[in-house]
């Protein structure tokens, strides 16, 4: 297992009432975190092209974008999948593609964290958020089988807890806590970055 | 005497290993039997469509596939259906054809014939959305189209131009929001089979095959649309193609990307003014 400090890549899928958990998360990652984030939420392509990005930005130190095709991944940086394309990771940058949705969703969960599963492996962090489907279940047992870590909001303290509960049947080591413990967990997973003097 | 094996990849990081081993072997397979080169699409999703194919044909593996692959031709053209995504839509991305009718078409006014690539055009959906806005603005008539595709199948269907009957009201709404000026139901018949659209609309049009990675230009433009298309290749092909649109566009000439797409990387960012951020499209200045 790999050594605290060492993950580099944060992978979160959230679905019905993922905005304000995902909102209470990046508030408290500091603008030094040493590994990027990214996330994919099930959302209407009809929706506000920036208007999700900005509600993300208002509340964090970290640079939110909404990932563009072949976006290098870089740390302090949060990527977000944008509404009706898949987002992949592929050694250090960004994919997008607009293959059919998995299971309904695009952007899919799982597709998201079986590309950050098999590119970052042991230094990959998979986290299941609030949702009422089972989408991101299969993604983080391939994290956890690539030797990375999965996280789950504690399926109690959901909006809706289908996503969490489908999470932790497929993946049963998952670390299960509340929101407010998720950020503090991936500071101390993922470490600072040393400030260049 | 036993055979040394130094690795034995039996862990699932070990099997991914083999499995991009796998992967490379098809590609390569694929080009020196068939000639079509996919040696530099996008790794990751390509894998994801490559094992679409393998458990269609229960191949068990991704080198199990390559063995059906090089005897059975019948193989290779389901995969090449696979492995070339054909998902589009009529006024896909409305916004996008509401800013083609403010900030292009009135450049093309001005012009007495205007040629037009759409460089994979897939099924079809926007070429006819384009036609049906050049008309509505009254340049169809001085406006060639020319629509290419990698893959022949789909290139047959958008020529029928027949789509689902259940996606009319989607596309409808997609119509409204681009900025339509009639109502969308007078461009097509509503038969059995789908939704049989307007004769008309490919009066002007050329289908043709074309591959992107292989083939030269034919022609030159003064608008190409490629949306959706290069996402799909790695950023070294994507640099070459970008050098082939810019070889092929007129001086002024338009460039048509996909939302999330961008001239970012390619080195020909200065060549290039951007005339619409939101929705990439470019306009050829030097
Ligand atoms: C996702 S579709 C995009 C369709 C349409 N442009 C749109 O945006 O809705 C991608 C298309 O690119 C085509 N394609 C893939 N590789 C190609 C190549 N090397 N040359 C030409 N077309 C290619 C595929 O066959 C497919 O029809």
């Amino acid at each position: 297992m790999t050594d605290t400090g060492a993950y580099r890549l944060v992978a979160i899928g959230a679905s019905w009432g993922g905005l304000d958990v995902l909102r209470d998360i990046l508030r408290d990652l500091p603008a030094e975190l040493d590994a990027a984030v990214v996330i994919a939420q099930h959302r209407s392509p009809d929706s506000h092209p920036t208007a999700f990005r900005d509600l993300l930005g208002a509340v964090t130190h970290l640079k939110v974008r909404e990932a563009s095709d072949k976006d290098a991944v870089r740390p302090g940086t949060v990527y977000i999948a944008a509404p009706d394309y898949h987002l992949l990771i592929d050694s250090g940058s960004v994919s997008l593609s607009t293959d059919e949705p998995v299971l309904y969703a695009r952007p899919s969960i799982d597709v998201l964290f079986e590309t950050a599963a098999e590119s970052y492996r042991d230094r990959c962090i998979g986290v299941v958020l609030t949702g009422a489907n089972d989408d991101g279940s299969r993604g983080l047992a391939r994290v956890v089988e690539l030797g990375g870590r999965a996280i789950v909001q504690d399926p109690e303290t959901a909006q809706r807890d289908e996503m969490p509960r489908a999470a932790l049947r497929a993946a049963p080591t998952a670390r299960v806590i509340p929101v407010a413990e998720i950020a503090p967990l991936l500071v101390e997973l993922c470490g600072l970055a040393r400030v260049a003097v | 005497m036993a055979v040394q094996v130094e690795h034995q990849p039996s862990s699932a990081e070990g099997q991914l290993e083999t499995e991009t081993l796998e992967l490379h072997l098809l590609l390569e397979g694929i080009y020196r039997q068939y000639g079509f080169d996919f040696r530099e699409y996008a790794p990751v999703s390509l894998k994801r469509r490559v094992w679409r194919r393998v458990q269609a044909e229960r191949a068990g593996t991704i080198a199990g596939l390559l063995a059906l692959v090089l005897h059975d031709a019948e193989v290779m053209e389901r995969l090449l259906l696979d492995l070339s995504i054909n998902v589009t839509s009529m006024f896909r991305d409305p916004t996008f054809y509401a800013a083609f009718r403010e900030q292009v078409v009135p450049a093309l006014r001005t012009y007495p014939f205007t040629r037009i690539w759409v460089a994979g055009c897939s099924t079809g959906e926007e070429v006819y959305s384009l036609s049906i806005l050049l008309q509505e603005e009254g340049i169809y008539d001085r406006t060639r189209i020319y629509a290419t595709d990698i893959n022949e199948t789909v290139l047959g269907r958008a020529r029928e131009g027949v789509f689902p009957l259940e996606k009319m009201q989607e596309y409808t709404e997609n119509y409204i929001r681009a900025g339509g000026k009639r109502s969308f139901s007078e461009y097509y018949l509503a038969k059995y089979e789908g939704a049989l659209f307007d004769r008309a609309l490919t009066d002007n049009v050329v289908w043709a095959p074309h591959n992107l990675v292989q083939d030269r230009s034919f022609n030159t433009f003064n608008v190409i649309l490629c949306r959706n298309v290069l996402i799909y290749f790695d950023r070294a092909l994507q640099t070459r193609v970008h050098q082939l649109f810019y070889d092929s566009l007129e001086r002024l000439g338009i460039l048509a990307l996909g939302h999330k797409e961008s001239i970012r990387f390619t080195g020909l960012e200065s060549a290039y003014q951007e005339l619409n951020m939101q929705e990439k499209l470019y306009r050829k200045v030097q």
